[in-house]
């Protein structure tokens, strides 16, 4: 009884503490904004426009009030859920997101699927035929997807399989030119392709979608292989698998599930952080791609200084990590029965 | 120096020779040609200082050397029949089955992530053919044997939730649960309280008497050796110095480094 309720008190003091972290990032964000530009006027008017229409304008924005008060209006905006309005769109920061989401969703899901369940055995792999042929192999490729920057990796699929090749789409988002849409159920293309039964439209999002998954999946396949690769081994070297062995239980026994479930946690700990890099969008993957998701989005604002939608992202962006990072927490002590919350 | 071998001796280790490898790929030596043999139904103590190359040998015994020793000769017959002739897959036989071992720092030696109901039972059925219920019922009695209070909520506890003596019994339970025939002790007592020490190896000596175990005790702790065990075996830097029973070595030590070790130890004045 009291152990739950401890449980649900130190639950309550890390949401605390997470949404601190989030009013954190939005402040910093805020200020970094007016210290960046000071007066982002000039980017709406033109340079010979007199003082009365600068002067409309900072009005329109709410510029011509005290920084603070600013902020304080920025955070009212906020806790009612409006993100502002995207001076390059002209549509709510809150709706250009949201519509963008879907894409980012889908390209994000399937590359952390492919991406982890293959540096997970790449890793295991590797770890039980230690310096092995698998094992160097498995190395070598998993160093490269850490050395090699995603927008490289991007462009060189490209050149391979579009320019020379010419089996793989060019990079046009998730349709080729003139498909139309399949209706929305689920926002993920392929899926909702195959629900309404146009296997060509499928096919097609198929095709689009597999050199970009290659990339994101290759960014997030390395660090998860070389994490299993180094946890495993040490866990194979660990007291408890000698016990293990000399109490002769089955290898598959000790490697499987004794040294397995110790391998969980530090590679719980980088699953996060992958997986909050991929559902943020992934920006140079979507950039190469002109994946029309988060990424892509946060990019074309940057490019444009568009200090609205810069700030949604950052926002999006911070309360998916915090989120993420809790849910980890929680799994944590689930996984070890020596972290209490 | 020269061992002949007994007949019936449940282990012989004769002329065991290794060491480990090092960079340069030469063999460093650290087990100089290690004979002795353990005489069924009684506790062999083998006594050293560090670095004599005690827990080595018996960890050989079920062949979970530290990775990097290398085995350069000798042979290890257990019941007759060489462990090192066929490969790794005649340790995989014996392993926990025939014989047991008990390590060090039991707390460490149990997997952090399960818990030791759990690795008990684990060990249990993979050496006994038993269901899941009957396999609980044999680790549940076991653990009563060990004398662990209120077994039936330990089961369902990690290992972390133990005191070191505890993890020590839990340890023992588990080398035991498998019936085995010889069981090999890596200094149990080592890192614990004085009283606890005295608690595990009296119930020790009880486990193994009551069931007519052949038991192997690596130590380095003479007053241990001189209240419970049989026949001792001193060893000093890979080597073997003197093999005698209990009484004799502790009368009538014949080696000098033998007499070396029982007047640090105190022991001599005492007589």
């Amino acid at each position: 009884m009291s152990a739950l309720f401890g449980r649900s008190r130190s639950v309550l003091s890390r949401l605390v503490g997470a949404l601190v972290v989030v009013l954190g990032v939005v402040t910093l964000t805020f200020f970094l904004a007016r210290v960046v530009s000071p007066d982002p006027t000039n980017l709406y008017v033109s340079p010979q426009a007199d003082q009365a229409t600068r002067d409309q304008v900072r009005a329109m924005m709410g510029l011509d009030k005290p920084v603070l008060e600013q902020y304080v209006t920025y955070l009212g905006q906020l806790v009612r859920g409006d993100l502002g309005t995207s001076f390059s769109t002209g549509q709510p920061v809150r709706d250009d997101l949201l519509s963008r989401l879907p894409a980012t969703l889908e390209l994000a899901t399937y590359s952390l699927i492919i991406g982890t369940l293959v540096g997970v055995v790449v890793g295991i792999v590797g770890a039980v035929r230690r310096g092995g042929i698998l094992d160097h192999t498995g190395r070598f490729v998993t160093v490269a997807g850490l050395a090699l920057p995603q927008f490289f990796v991007g462009l060189m699929l490209l050149w391979i399989f579009f320019v020379v090749l010419g089996i793989a789409p060019g990079p046009v988002g998730r349709l080729p030119v003139g498909l139309v849409d399949p209706p929305q159920t689920t926002g993920f293309v392929v899926i909702d392709a195959l629900l309404s039964g146009q296997w060509a439209v499928a096919g097609a999002a198929l095709q689009q979608l597999a050199l970009p998954l290659i990339t994101l999946a290759f960014a997030i396949f390395a660090p998860i292989a070389r994490t299993v690769r180094t946890a495993m081994l040490e866990a194979l070297d660990a007291d408890y698998v000698r016990t293990a062995t000399a109490m002769g239980l089955p290898q598959r026994t000790i490697h499987y599930r004794y040294a397995l479930k110790n391998v969980l946690l530090p590679v719980l700990t980088m699953l996060a952080g992958v997986i909050g890099f991929a559902f943020s969008g992934a920006v140079l993957v979507e950039g190469v791609f002109a994946w029309p998701g988060i990424g892509q989005y946060a990019l074309d604002a940057i490019q444009q200084s568009d200090f609205a939608a810069i700030q949604g992202f950052v926002l999006y962006a911070a309360v998916l990590y915090v989120v993420v990072y809790l849910l980890l927490d929680l799994l944590y002590a689930r996984v070890d029965p020596r972290v209490r919350l | 120096m020269s061992v002949a071998l007994a007949e019936g001796n449940l282990l012989d280790v004769v002329d065991y020779r290794g060491g480990f490898r090092g960079p340069d790929g030469e063999v460093t030596e650290v087990l100089a040609g290690v004979s002795f043999g353990l005489r069924r139904s009684t506790l062999t103590a083998v006594v050293g200082e560090t670095g004599s190359g005690k827990s080595l040998t018996a960890l050989s015994v079920l062949g979970v050397q530290p990775r990097g020793f290398v085995r350069t000769g000798g042979r290890m017959l257990f019941d007759g029949e060489d462990l090192f002739a066929g490969g790794p897959r005649s340790f995989e036989r014996v392993r926990g089955n025939r014989i047991s071992l008990v390590f060090q720092d039991a707390r460490a030696a149990l997997n952090p992530v399960f818990t030791v109901g759990h690795q008990l039972i684990d060990v249990c059925r993979a050496h006994r053919r038993l269901g899941r219920k009957e396999a609980e019922q044999v680790v549940l009695d076991m653990l009563e044997r060990v004398r662990i209070p209120d077994p039936l909520r330990r089961m369902r506890q990690y290992p972390h939730e133990f005191s070191g003596g505890m993890a020590q019994r839990v340890m023992l339970a588990m080398a035991l649960v498998s019936e085995p025939e010889l069981l090999v002790l890596d200094e149990p007592t080592t890192g614990l309280d004085v009283t606890i020490q005295a608690d595990i190896m009296d119930l020790l000596v009880e486990l193994i008497s009551s069931s007519g175990l052949t038991a192997c005790l690596i130590t380095h702790d003479l007053g241990v050796v001189a209240q419970t065990c049989q026949d001792v075996v001193v060893m000093r830097s890979g080597t073997v110095r003197e093999i005698a029973t209990c009484e004799e070595l502790f009368t009538a030590p014949r080696d000098e480094y033998t007499r070396d070790l029982l007047a640090a130890s105190r022991l001599v004045e005492a007589r």
